[in-house]
């Protein structure tokens, strides 16, 4: 094994082992604290993958936005003298069986295909990617602009408190 | 050696464990982490395909637009839940089975 296997394995097991931590455990702070080894796992994953944009897109919008986001939902449904943020979990065994079926098909998928594999060289991506974006994809580009322009919107409006209510 | 099935593998444990947290968290807020896990485990796959596929980075751009997809989800289904906190006073999804009053 060379030191690249090496540190894949300890990535995987760390990203898999928070992720478990996210959906098993009882208190909600522990779940988005782990959440965070997850998202920095998988960064580090998108590194090894040669993705160097990707992975800092990773840190900044999840780490710095999604999970900020997550835990301010955490703690502005709860009560604040409420602090053991417990929560409930219901149909353990139909979860379990279709979470196992997923993958258990997923990963025979996975190892049975024949991948056609093209070994090429890692590079830096973000200039190819920046030039992509003006060029091939202007269009859906433009459009996730506007994307992120109606989920802004709407999400103020969803959350304003009405004067008449 | 780590391939292109070591990643896939990673991504069908991360998905899996997604589906799992979405299937039987009863809280809004821990649902929505499960889904964040599916669609980073999403990613995952498009970014192994795209490293070992000889299409540039057709892939990786793909992942750049469900980061995009991502942030947006995430904004407006915290709105809908901060909504039905106020309305409900919980967060349980099993509270949830009205549809106004």
């Amino acid at each position: 094994m060379s030191v690249f296997d090496i540190v894949f394995c300890i990535v995987a097991l760390v990203t898999i082992g928070s992720a478990a931590i996210v959906v098993l455990s009882r208190s909600l702070i522990y779940s988005a604290f782990a959440l965070l080894f997850t998202f920095f796992g998988v960064a580090i994953v998108y590194v090894m993958l040669g993705a160097d944009f990707l992975a800092a897109t990773q840190v900044l919008v999840y780490v710095g936005g999604i999970l900020i986001l997550l835990l301010f939902g955490v703690m502005l449904t709860h009560r604040l003298y409420n602090l053991n943020l417990k929560t409930e979990t219901f149909q353990l065994i139909p979860g379990l069986l279709i979470a196992l079926a997923v993958f258990t098909s997923l990963a025979l998928a996975a190892t049975q295909t024949h991948w056609k594999r093209v070994e090429k060289p890692v590079a830096a991506t973000t200039e190819t990617i920046g030039k992509l974006f003006m060029e091939e994809y202007l269009l859906p580009f433009e459009i996730a602009s506007i994307l992120l322009l109606v989920a802004l919107i709407g999400a103020a409006m969803l959350v304003r408190r009405r004067s008449d209510a | 050696m780590i391939t292109l099935q070591h990643y896939l593998l990673l991504s069908a444990a991360l998905f899996s464990l997604g589906v799992f947290g979405v299937l039987t968290r009863k809280n809004a807020v821990n649902v929505l982490m499960g889904i964040e896990l599916i669609l980073n485990s999403a990613n995952i796959n498009l970014i192994a395909f795209s490293r070992y596929s000889s299409h540039g980075l057709d892939g990786q751009m793909f992942a750049v637009f469900v980061i995009v997809v991502a942030a947006a989800e995430v904004a407006v289904a915290l709105a809908i839940v901060l909504t039905m906190y106020r309305l409900l006073k919980t967060v349980s999804l099993d509270r949830a089975d009205t549809l106004r009053r």
